[in-house]
């Protein structure tokens, strides 16, 4: 057997995964306890929007193990955890925007205690009037920002001249992250008022500066680590800093170390999720299916503050063209202030509500002509590398064509549509449906300046190197991916490459990792890390064994020379005694992306991430119960770092977007509390809810067109809106309980049992 | 009653004694206070993720019997006498990963992490119990295990290939498992989270300590599978100042089956009925695989279910609409009841001071019953009904004689739908007939509205229950994976 020259490209496992097997991988939560250790937990707000008058806690503060209560008053720097705007305090003062808001912190000698003591505080409100839906939030005017427009060409206009038009509403629901690991931190301080902090983050050097405002004290005194997280998906992101403030703020004023390890009821009803939107569309269009005029309005639900509501909302702008050419076009969005946990980043950023409202424009111009969905699709995509997006960037060249085409003939659809009228026709109470929908996903962070990254590499006199970089690891195989490149640049097996933990006194100034751009953007880093140093061995290689530097090469652990083969090690170690540097940094920004948020104008992408998915459910017509019996996946990933890895993330996308549209429902009761707070009552898909029949394949791409790491793609956020295919199945089946068949159906999302016998017999 | 202050049980294959500081503390609180047990991970601490999945030996005869549980709602109290095996305690000697730990890495099972020992744990009660490894199968045995990272195929595709590894020596469990399971009654007395109160937990291990420990603790908490109970303690933070436990007696866990009909002991839990259920009422099997998780199935009891009350149990309407009577006994004797008569009100029971469920008994002629149940729920698996409809008719010469309808999750308690049942008496349950019998449902309930289901699709999907249930072609159901028709 010969060894491959490379790790880039092939399927490693995922660093951890021994250690996680045999529950050997430490998450922050089984870190050793310092002895004093304070366990903490917030008193939470039981109302959506009220003055307080009063805040009685001495029964708190009395419960026996209790040590001390914190309350905005005791917070010597800023009292803010927000990202942006410095509108999310960290425990509320004098007045409360949502059910479920911090006010006050226990810390006591037991998690258990804190949480019982917490219970017993006597708060007095004076209630204020609730905005609990976009609709009040339209009425009442409450706005985070104002109305934001998107357009190309003359939409109005279009519209007019079409010779079809339709219009159309979808609201969409949000969604929890449940995350396995609840949000927690835990907090040691140090001499001089210095503090590391063991912070379960997307985004260490933000928890870091966030806690650094908190008590007011420079960066430099505030180190943030993280070695794993048990998932994020952006509910990490900015989230994480409410928990870390907390336990900085009672480490800092204690002196003793303080862990907040949030019990999941409360994670889930004071941690933000994915923005409700509420659409609407009205599309002219010719005979054919081709697209004349579009006017999209995207309303979505941001909560009670702005978290990163502006960029989010962006990314639903920027995602409601998907694959398709729409030449003129008017894209309205607005983002409404409610009485609601604020809502914040979770996988596709807004990039799936945009999504899923032109898709259903797209069903909705072929029912209406009574063409094949699929076809429409087709004759509406981007086809010329001139077409220009609604933000004016040039889509240059784009695999969705071949994609689609390939998995249409691959997944039969065409046949298996002709299957499933005869079932429907056959059949009263049980109706089919099928739907294959495209994705095309903009790669890089649309806030320019957060498109860069840092790595650390240092190489050992023994040839071993360790590796650190700004991204984090949420189980995504980040880790590995990064690792690979480095092994590949001094030829070295993976297995020599330690992976070592995020944190932000080895990598400064670092963005989240989020936007799918972790391993692009920290792949180069380490990247550029690593050929630094390599470059310094190629050139003390050269001078020592008199040859060109061209003639070095590192493979299989080796560094050949003309005539010479040594190893790595070898080499290193005469590199050293030659007083040679064995250790750099990297530094990575992406190049050539621009982007005017006042004209929402740009090119704000690097490349684009495609794929393309056909699935099939069922539907019992009596009762709107539902299941996926068949999904085919053709997704592009250009050149793998990583096919397992990969492989990996397209399916975790695609079932945790299912869980979006079908069963993933969050409720609110009339006072503004979550209902939906645990998993017994929010249900996120579980192995049952995976069709048997789910092939999912790698597109034979020739890399991507921008000069990304090996030419490999993004792969974190596409693969979720490819279950935007699984709710066009459900209406489709709905469609058919229709007679005479109407053909189009309104359905929102997630589309639970209940929704989908609404859809079937609507009242 | 001898004291028994220690709490003693078999702990990867070694012996452990713990005086606990707390009766409310959970196995999972338990492993997770020790640096070296922190792979067995809380994700809910309400028993609905799995993360916390541990193993369970318990001795039968010369063998151990293997089950999956939820350590985060299991009392360590409740594992006394039991052997108790984490995701810490299957690798070899060596070293060398168990054949589920090995297939998960080469299949790539795990991304986060997080979720992962309790798949582990999960699949090596399913080794450990050789069932077969088709896909419904693991699903079954996996359904309490949520991961949000991997989307299950790589899980799904270890557990078929995990019986291709090499075979592993397991620990044998057995001498050690005879010398703590000597089945003890276990009496414990700790302070409560308040220090100057003292708490106590006892568990008989007869039914006539039992009543006298009703007798003396009229206050007394009756903890059968924990379930419910569970989310008590870790959820709502109550303090119980007495709880008996009952999984030690034994006289409350058996199946009869007896001239007339099934009776069923009150701690029966669902993992041990649903063979049996399956094969005599293969809709009500049905609802059983779908009541929680396996690691739930492992828990929960029947009685238990039935006892608290809940208005959206799924046994209760089942039972009801198969005619079952419950046995209630104290101290001064049994009492037998239709159980339809149990539930009285929300939150109140047909039950005296010093009574507890006994034994559940479900007629003879129950099995001649056309009977049909369905579970109808946001989630096929692991989840709580939103409505459960039950129904049995007889029929004599194509006409209805006999109607019995319950449901769930229709009204405060689980109750008969005695409008519908009139309805349909003495007709051939045909399409008037089911008319009337849909609006006389409208008369029997006035459901209620949360986040589960709105009133409307409540009595809308219950009108749809009772259409399929008179179907005469055989209705769709989607609630098995591989069920699509």
């Amino acid at each position: 057997m010969t060894k491959p020259t490379s790790s880039v490209g092939q399927p490693a496992p995922h660093d951890s995964a021994m250690a996680q097997v045999t529950g050997q991988a430490r998450y922050v939560d089984d870190l050793p306890e310092l002895p004093g250790t304070l366990h903490l937990a917030f008193g939470r707000s039981e109302r959506a929007h009220a003055k307080i008058s009063k805040m009685d806690l001495s029964k708190v503060e009395a419960f026996p193990g209790v040590e001390a209560v914190y309350t905005a008053q005791d917070i010597i720097g800023k009292n803010d955890v927000s990202p942006i705007k410095g509108d999310d305090p960290l425990l509320a003062d004098r007045e409360v925007i949502f059910h479920g808001q911090a006010l006050f912190l226990v810390a006591a000698i037991s998690k258990n205690i804190a949480r019982s003591a917490a219970q017993l505080a006597e708060i007095t409100y004076q209630d204020l009037p609730a905005i609990l839906s976009i609709e009040a939030a339209r009425a009442a005017g409450s706005r985070l920002e104002d109305e934001q427009v998107m357009r190309q060409g003359d939409a109005a206009k279009a519209l007019a001249a079409a010779p079809h038009t339709v219009a159309g509403k979808l609201a969409t629901g949000a969604q929890d992250h449940f995350y396995l690991e609840g949000q927690i931190a835990y907090a040691i301080p140090g001499e001089a008022g210095e503090m590391r902090v063991f912070s379960s983050t997307q985004h260490p050097s933000e928890v870091q500066g966030g806690i650094a405002h908190v008590l007011d004290c420079p960066a430099h005194k505030i180190s943030v680590e993280i070695r794993r997280m048990g998932g994020g998906f952006g509910g990490k992101e900015t989230q994480a800093l409410l928990i870390a403030a907390a336990t900085a703020l009672v480490a800092s004023q204690s002196g003793r170390a303080a862990k907040l390890c949030m019990d999941r009821d409360d994670d889930m009803a004071m941690t933000g999720k994915r923005h409700g939107f509420e659409m609407a569309y009205r599309v002219g269009f010719d005979a054919t299916g081709v697209l004349h005029g579009i006017e999209m309005d995207l309303a979505s639900d941001c909560g009670c503050s702005m978290d990163l509501s502006a960029a989010i909302n962006d990314r639903a702008m920027f995602h409601a063209d998907n694959a398709y050419a729409l030449d003129d076009v008017m894209i309205r969005s607005e983002r409404f202030r409610t009485n609601k946990v604020s809502a914040t980043a979770f996988r596709g950023f807004g990039g799936p509500q945009g999504m899923i409202l032109i898709e259903r424009v797209m069903d909705h111009i072929a029912a209406e002509l009574g063409l094949d969905p699929l076809l429409v699709r087709q004759r509406n995509f981007y086809r010329n590398p001139q077409d220009t997006a609604p933000y004016g960037q040039k889509v240059g060249p784009l695999e969705i064509e071949p994609i689609v085409a390939e998995l249409a003939q691959t997944s039969e659809y065409q046949a298996r549509r002709v299957e499933i009228d005869n079932w429907n026709e056959a059949h009263q109470t049980s109706k089919r449906g099928i739907c294959l929908t495209p994705v095309k996903f903009g790669i890089s962070f649309t806030t320019t300046f957060l498109n860069q990254a840092g790595a650390l590499v240092h190489v050992y006199r023994d040839g071993s190197v360790i590796l650190n970089h700004g991204g984090t690891e949420m189980g995504q195989g980040l880790f590995v991916k990064v690792a690979q490149v480095v092994a590949d640049v001094f030829g070295l097996p993976l297995a020599d490459i330690q992976i070592s933990a995020t944190a932000t006194d080895k990598v400064p100034n670092t963005s989240a990792t989020a936007a799918s751009s972790g391993s692009d953007l920290n792949g180069m880093a380490a990247q550029l890390a690593a050929q630094t140093i390599r470059a310094r061995l190629i050139q003390f290689a050269a001078e020592r064994y008199k040859c060109a530097a061209d003639q070095v090469h590192f493979s299989g652990g080796k560094v050949h020379v003309p005539g010479a083969k040594l190893d790595f090690a070898k080499l290193v170690e005469a590199a050293y005694l030659a007083q040679i540097s064995l250790s750099s940094t990297g530094f990575y920004a992406t190049p050539d992306i621009t982007y005017d948020r006042k004209t929402h104008q740009g090119t704000p992408f690097f490349y684009y991430a495609e794929g393309a998915a056909v699935s099939e459910v069922e539907i019992d017509v009596l009762t709107g119960e539902a299941r996926v019996r068949r999904v085919d996946i053709l997704h592009s990933v250009g050149k793998s770092l990583n096919p397992a890895i990969d492989m990996g993330q397209i399916e975790g996308g695609f079932v945790q977007g299912i869980g979006w549209l079908t069963n993933e429902e969050v409720c609110f009761d009339a006072s503004g509390r979550l209902t939906t707070h645990a998993p017994s009552t929010y249900k996120i898909p579980t192995s049952s809810d995976r069709p048997d029949h789910f092939n999912i394949s790698l597109y034979a791409s020739k890399g991507s067109a921008a000069e990304t790491v090996h030419r490999s793609k993004a792969v974190g956020e596409p693969p979720f809106m490819l279950a935007i295919s699984v709710h066009g199945a459900l209406r489709a089946a709905i469609a058919a309980t229709h007679r005479p068949q109407s053909g189009f159906v309104a359905l929102d999302a997630p589309a639970t049992p209940e929704t989908i016998l609404r859809a079937i017999t609507p009242r | 009653m001898t004291d028994h202050q220690q709490i003693c049980f078999v702990l990867n294959g070694q012996m452990v004694r713990v005086d606990p500081t707390d009766t409310h503390q959970t196995l999972l609180q338990f492993l997770r206070s020790h640096p070296e047990r922190t792979g067995t991970k809380e994700g809910c601490a309400e028993g609905d993720c799995g993360a916390c999945t541990i193993v369970i030996g318990q001795l039968d005869g010369d063998k151990v019997q293997y089950r999956a549980l939820n350590a985060c709602i299991l009392l360590l109290a409740q594992v006394d006498g039991r052997e108790v095996i984490t995701v810490e305690g299957l690798q070899d000697q060596t070293g060398r990963l168990h054949p589920v730990q090995q297939a998960l890495v080469d299949f790539h099972g795990s991304q986060c992490g997080f979720c992962t020992p309790g798949f582990v744990m999960s699949l090596y009660a399913h080794y450990r119990n050789q069932l077969p490894n088709d896909r419904q199968t693991l699903k079954n045995t996996l359904a309490g295990n949520l991961c949000r990272c991997t989307g299950y195929g790589p899980i799904l595709a270890a557990g078929q290939a995990m019986y291709g590894y090499d075979a592993p020596e397991h620990i044998d469990s057995v001498s050690l498992l005879r010398e703590v399971s000597k089945e003890k009654p276990l009496q414990l007395e700790a302070p409560g989270i308040d220090p100057t109160q003292t708490e106590h937990l006892f568990a008989p291990t007869n039914e006539e300590e039992l009543q006298d420990l009703m007798q003396t603790h009229p206050d007394a908490t009756l903890w059968a599978g924990g379930t419910d109970t569970g989310l008590w303690v870790t959820k709502r933070l109550s303090r119980l100042p007495c709880m008996i436990l009952l999984h030690k007696i034994e006289s409350l866990n058996f199946i009869h089956e007896t001239s007339d009909g099934l009776h069923i002991g009150a701690m029966t839990r669902y993992g041990q009925l649903i063979e049996l259920i399956t094969e005599k009422w293969p809709g009500f099997g049905e609802v059983i695989r779908r009541t929680g998780s396996t690691q739930i199935r492992n828990a929960g009891t029947l009685g238990g279910n039935i006892a608290n009350g809940s208005p959206i149990g799924d046994m209760p309407p089942i039972l009801i609409a198969l005619g079952a009577t419950l046995v209630l006994r104290s101290k001064n004797g049994d009492r037998e009841i239709p159980i339809e008569d149990f539930f009285i009100e929300y939150g109140k029971q047909d039950l005296r001071p010093g009574e507890y469920v006994q034994t559940i008994k479900i007629p003879r002629e129950a099995e001649q019953l056309q009977f049909t149940s369905w579970k109808i729920s946001k989630r096929f698996d692991q989840d709580i009904s939103a409505v459960l409809g039950a129904f049995s008719f007889t029929r004599t010469h194509g006409k209805i004689t006999e109607a019995r309808i319950a449901f769930g999750g229709m009204a405060a308690i689980p109750k008969r739908a005695a409008a519908c049942e009139k309805a349909l008496l003495n007709t051939n349950g045909d399409a008037a007939a089911l008319a009337d019998a849909i609006k006389a449902l409208a008369e029997d309930f006035t459901p209620m509205a949360d986040m589960r289901a709105s009133d409307q699709y409540r009595m809308q999907v219950a009108q749809s229950l009772l259409q399929k249930a008179l179907l005469t072609e055989s209705p769709v159901y989607l609630g098995k994976s591989e069920g699509a028709a």
